[in-house]
């Protein structure tokens, strides 16, 4: 039997005009855990979904056992062993565990305690605990995992792939699911792990891949390695950027963070006794790994995410302190606060798609208007002005949204918010998807509203542009504060060992 | 108690209708289609089932008719004129992803239109209402039940007084339990109604499914509109009669939680809810306000499986939903 | 590689936009479509489908008297449609019309047994008017609610609401409101109570076309139809710029309610000066079709709202000169509203033969 299952030829794929993978090459072998490393949009879900016949390359090779293949559907993929386990579970809540397992299956017979016994098996022999009559309503996430995971078992994966899955595991799940990946190691299964964790890749990996930005950074063995060497590899040179970061003087408070926990409907922690203060004047970035509380953190603040304890205090001008949390974002509007918010899902909350640039004006100033009837002069007036000043590329101000370019999109959404001159300005991944010239239009709008006096807050993905951009950075690691830096004095290093485990790695630890 | 026997023996007749009725809707409503149109395919079935073995008596004449060969011709032409229905809503819905409330309803007035129109149709051309044979009626609705059965006491006229579609409706009920729960087939289909991505990501042809459970389901329930016209209306076509009969089905599918076996018991429930005024009378509430407890119980279980939030209980998670991949 | 090596024959891409022209090229032949498919029963029947449409136009529009009676048909249908049309901008599946019209019903014939003979015409029609808005808005605030609370399905809620108003409309024409005993009716309404004719027909058609241009501006103009039009975009998004959903779904239900209950009190007070259990007599539910295919715009639902009326007198007076069945109207009607439904698939999609360039899908 070869040692290699799977191996990818420089395999390239993009969307539209964005370049998603470039040039990968990648060896998957039996036997072994294979770390996938990257930040954020470094193209590793993509180069996997390649492989689980959800995308199909656009260039390059997939060989098997030696043989070159096309996956053209998850089914061809069953059928060349391989089973991926996606960040969104695939299950059907009303069924057990079985049920949900069996669906997977080819034979038509439903034999349930053969099922069972065959599920059972599978268990033993890789340290799974699950029941397998239980509910999946019934479920904690881990266990829904697990499901997951025995159901690719079940349908006679040998290579498994798993796209971030301790991203909702506790830390004594996430044990329990490393020691069941070793045991599937021992049985001879190929196993890839997407991850950003660079503790989890040295516990548990014996290779690690890294890509950066979409293109193949190399393969290392973890034993031969070290965290520094990995987060150098993953995060790159410091490319400068030359950012125009002037300096505001004599910053005030603006908006004070104490103590702030969320959790989610499942009862998770997504932000865990977050304190910071925004102060006028400057941009205060925000890092980490996807999923560490970023959207929780300025949902949470703007009265959108319930939250479980803690205080936002917001500064006004007469230095009287209002009390942010308890409100809704329309009694936060009502008393006068002016928070303006740039959230990641443009389309599905900052904006309504099928409405054209006026009337999404007007979702900030749809209550001013006499009597009954909105005002729709003044939303023309200000979409006309941005469709100018940012050079919106649109054929009118009523085409729907949904229907321009991402760039074209953002340009909108952010026009809109810093159009009041808002005292706070928050904003999520604002430059996400966009290309160089409209990312730059966008952190010269940021660093001018910063330049007015407000507190602006940056939440961003590539470390290079948070270095030159912001005046302090915050680091959160899973719902954590690991950390707030000056970023005048930091380099990329420091926050990607803060992202990754809070505090950062002590002096000691380095080399 | 005599009297609430004798009811529930009398509510078996209209309850059978209604067990056809609500078992087919519930196959459609596994697989994610909501077909609003019951009343309109009921009241095709419901004419068709009577007008098919109505030409079949004229045309080998008074007499020489096979009862059970009228029957099986009543049977199978409700069946296909629900099917076709079935078929039709699945066209519009499925591959031309049209919204299913309104095509549903598009349904029910195109279906009684249908039953109606072809109705007097066939009452201009035969002369008078459109009708069977004695003969024939009384095979349409024979309690063939040994009479030592009836006799037992409170069950026997519950259950062993009945016309042979009640014990059809009785085999399909359970039928339709085993299929939903105990085979692969059943399984696949209640996937695609409660998660069509993950159905899609098994494999499974979300597309055949929907097609084939509401076309099936379609069929089941004209066939209970035939069952009434057959035993309840006495095998004659008086078009108002039937009226409300589709909706008062969908009402029995939320009640019923959407499980066949709760139908065997809930149609009968129903059904006697539904003739409780011409038998029992309760002091101080009047009997016309009977008819509309089907109704408010129904409205009870939805809004306690939903402030509860029962999972079980729930409508398949899909229900009046429509797929499409490209948008997930 | 050769990634088109497997494509399927069929595949479908959402169209950008295609030109005005097309689109209603693509409508009008639905409507063809259907009046070629509504021949078939004409046919069966053994007319000449041709001279029946004929008679059918004829029968609906050829003298005023016939325009009268369209336009009768017509009122409910339209009043109730726009009725509807703010609670499916917000995807809030209201399909309890013909519930709300019949409860609005009610609540405007007790004002006007009860009240009848001691208050002068216009207070009592206001009174009625009101009483009937609060009676359906009531109605459909039920469901409304526990749709915000609970997230109860509103399509199954509303629906069984239909069923309890009716019934109470069958226990009141039966018992406390049955005129002569064993008539199982109510007595007809006393003149104050009923409304006044303009040009022959009751006055509701003038309330109704002032309620086309109101709902007109509501949906466009005001705030509340702008909440109401975010949220049936996204929900996310209201909540984004502060609006509390559950509070406007509740007030959105509540207003449609009272529009249908208006027409119900227009209905008992104008058309038929008395109330029974047919009240509604289905228009709750063709209205929700005449809605959709409007895509919700009120002027649109006054031609196929025209439409359906011109249907329903014509195929009238096809059975008295014909006697082809009057219910031929049902079928015609529902094979216009299949192929009206079916055409916008056309219209939203692009279909692609394997083997054609990829460009094509952009």
């Amino acid at each position: 039997m070869q040692k290699c299952v799977i191996e990818l030829k420089n395999i390239e794929k993009r969307f539209g005009p964005v370049v998603a993978n470039d040039g990968i090459n990648l060896q998957i072998n039996r036997g072994e855990i294979l770390c996938l490393l990257g930040e954020n949009g470094s193209g590793k879900t993509t180069l996997m979904n390649m492989l689980s016949g959800i995308y199909q390359p656009d260039g390059g090779e997939i060989y098997a056992d030696g043989k070159p293949v096309a996956i053209r559907s998850p089914k061809d993929a069953f059928d060349l062993n391989i089973g991926m386990i996606h960040q969104h579970y695939h299950l059907v809540d009303v069924f057990t565990a079985a049920q949900n397992i069996v669906l997977l299956d080819e034979d038509g017979k439903m034999d349930m305690s053969a099922v069972n016994s065959r599920v059972s098996e599978i268990c033993s022999k890789y340290g799974f605990d699950i029941d397998p009559k239980m509910k999946v309503y019934d479920m904690s996430v881990s266990q829904k995992q697990t499901v997951e995971i025995v159901k690719i078992l079940y349908r006679g994966a040998e290579i498994l792939i798993l796209d971030e899955p301790t991203a909702v595991l506790t830390p004594q799940e996430t044990d329990k699911l490393f020691a069941v990946l070793r045991n599937m190691k021992k049985d001879n299964k190929a196993i890839i792990l997407i991850t950003h964790k660079l503790a989890e890749v040295m516990d548990v990996s014996d290779k690690v891949a890294i890509l950066r930005k979409g293109k193949y950074v190399g393969t290392v063995i973890t034993r031969e390695s070290d965290p520094q060497k990995l987060t150098d590899m993953m995060v790159g040179r410091t490319v400068s950027l030359n950012i125009n970061r002037p300096e505001y003087q004599n910053p005030q408070d603006k908006l004070i963070v104490e103590g702030l926990t969320c959790l989610n409907y499942e009862g998770v922690k997504k932000l865990d006794n977050v304190s910071f203060t925004a102060k006028t004047g400057e941009i205060l970035g925000v890092a980490g790994i996807a999923g560490s509380g970023q959207k929780e953190l300025l949902e949470s603040i703007t009265g959108l995410y319930p939250v479980k304890a803690g205080s936002v205090r917001f500064i006004n001008e007469d230095k009287s302190e209002t009390e942010l949390v308890g409100k809704t974002p329309g009694e936060i509007r009502k008393i006068g606060v002016g928070m303006g918010f740039v959230p990641e899902d443009r389309l599905g909350m900052g904006l309504v798609g099928s409405m054209g640039m006026t009337n999404n004006m007007m979702l900030r100033s749809w209550r001013k208007g006499k009597g009954i009837f909105f005002n729709r002069k003044n939303p023309e007036k200000l979409a006309r002005k941005i469709w100018d000043d940012l050079e919106v590329v649109t054929p009118s101000t009523t085409f729907p949204v949904r229907r321009m370019s991402g760039g074209n999109i953002q340009k909108v959404l952010v026009g809109r918010e810093i159009a009041s001159n808002p005292p706070v300005l928050l904003t999520a991944y604002a430059v996400r998807g966009l290309d160089i010239n409209t990312s730059y239009a966008i952190y010269n709008l940021l660093t001018d509203q910063k330049m007015k006096g407000a507190a602006v807050m940056y939440i961003g993905e590539e470390l290079d542009v948070l270095l030159e951009l912001c005046d302090r950075i915050l680091v959160l690691c899973g719902g954590k504060v690991s950390g707030i830096v000056d970023a005048r004095n930091t380099t990329k290093e420091e926050i990607g060992f803060m992202m990754t485990s809070v505090g950062g790695i002590k002096g000691g630890d380095r080399k | 108690m005599n009297a609430l026997i004798l009811l529930l023996g009398a509510a078996g007749a209209y309850g059978t209708a209604l067990m056809f009725g609500t078992l087919g809707e519930v196959l459609t409503e596994k697989s994610g289609n909501m077909n609003l149109g019951v009343e309109g395919i009921m009241y095709m079935g419901g004419i068709f089932g009577l007008i098919v073995p109505n030409v079949y008596e004229m045309a080998v004449g008074t007499g020489n008719a096979n009862p059970f060969v009228a029957i099986m011709l009543a049977v199978i032409s409700s069946f296909a004129v629900g099917a076709f229905a079935g078929a039709l809503f699945s066209f519009i819905t499925v591959t031309l992803r049209a919204n299913q409330n309104v095509t549903g309803l598009a349904m029910a007035t195109f279906g009684t239109g249908v039953a109606k129109f072809v109705g007097e149709l066939r009452r201009l051309k035969v002369g008078g209402y459109v009708t069977l044979s004695n003969e024939l009626k009384f095979a349409f609705d024979n309690h063939f039940m040994p009479q030592f059965l009836k006799d037992i006491p409170v069950i026997g006229r519950i259950l062993f007084n009945q016309s042979e579609f009640f014990y059809l409706a009785i085999i399909l009920a359970i039928a339709m339990h085993f299929f939903l729960t105990k085979t692969k087939t059943g399984l696949y289909l209640r996937a695609v109604g409660e998660s069509p991505v993950t159905a899609d990501a098994a494999g499974i042809n979300i597309t055949k499914y929907k097609y084939l459970a509401t076309i099936v389901g379609g069929g089941i329930s004209a066939v209970g509109g035939m069952v009434y016209t057959m035993t309840t209306a006495g095998c004659v076509w008086i078009e108002a009669s039937l009226s409300g009969t589709g909706w008062l089905a969908v009402a029995l599918v939320i009640f019923c939680t959407w499980r066949p076996l709760n139908s065997m018991w809930a149609s009968i429930l129903f059904g006697a809810l539904m003739i409780m005024y011409l038998r029992i009378v309760i002091p101080f509430f009047p009997t016309e306000l009977y008819k509309i407890l089907p109704y408010a119980v129904t409205i009870v279980v939805l809004v306690i499986t939903s402030t509860r939030n029962i999972k079980d209980k729930q409508p398949p998670a899909s229900l009046g939903l429509n797929y499409f991949r490209e948008e997930r | 590689m050769n990634t088109n090596l497997k494509m399927p024959l069929i595949r479908l891409a959402k169209r950008d936009s295609l030109k005005p022209s097309v689109v209603w090229a693509i409508r009008i032949a639905s409507v063809v479509l259907a009046l070629l498919l509504g021949m078939i029963p004409i046919i069966m029947a053994g007319k000449n489908p041709f001279v029946s449409y004929g008679i059918m136009i004829e029968g609906a529009l050829s003298k005023p008297g016939y325009i009268r009676q369209t336009v009768k048909r017509a009122i409910p249908l339209l009043g109730t449609a726009l009725a509807i049309a703010p609670c499916f901008k917000m995807k809030f599946w209201n399909i309890g019309a013909e519930g709300q019209i019949t409860f609005g019903a009610i609540i405007s014939s007790a004002i006007a047994i009860y009240l009848g003979k001691s208050l002068p015409s216009f207070p009592l029609l206001v009174l009625m008017a009101v009483a009937g808005a609060i009676g359906g808005g009531i109605w459909a605030f039920i469901p409304g609610y526990f749709k915000a609370k609970y997230n109860t399905n509103e399509t199954l809620f509303t629906l069984m609401m239909n069923y309890i108003a009716i019934g109470i409309v069958r226990w009141l024409q039966g018992g406390p409101w049955e005129g002569r005993k064993g008539t199982q009716m109510i007595p007809m309404f006393p003149d104050a109570a009923r409304l006044p004719n303009v040009l022959g027909i009751y006055c509701g058609w003038i309330i109704i076309l002032v309620l086309v241009v109101i709902i007109h501006v509501y949906m466009n103009f005001t705030k509340h139809g702008y909440e109401v039009a975010v949220i049936g975009d996204s929900e996310n998004t209201a909540r984004y710029a502060g609006m509390n959903v559950g509070w406007i779904m509740m007030r959105t239900m509540f207003l449609s309610g009272a529009i249908c209950g208006i027409v119900g009190w227009m209905l008992v007070s104008g058309a038929n000066g008395t109330l029974n259990s047919d009240v509604a007599g289905g228009v709750g539910f063709t209205a929700i079709t005449v809605a959709w295919l409007s895509q919700l715009n009120s002027f649109a639902m006054v031609v196929i709202a025209a439409m359906l009326a011109v249907i329903g007198k014509g195929s009238a007076t096809l059975q008295t000169k014909l006697s082809v069945p009057a219910s031929v109207a049902d079928i015609i009607s529902g094979v216009l509203l299949f192929c009206m439904l079916g055409c916008e698939f056309f219209i939203n999609y692009k279909i692609i033969l394997r083997g054609k360039s990829d460009k094509e899908v952009q």
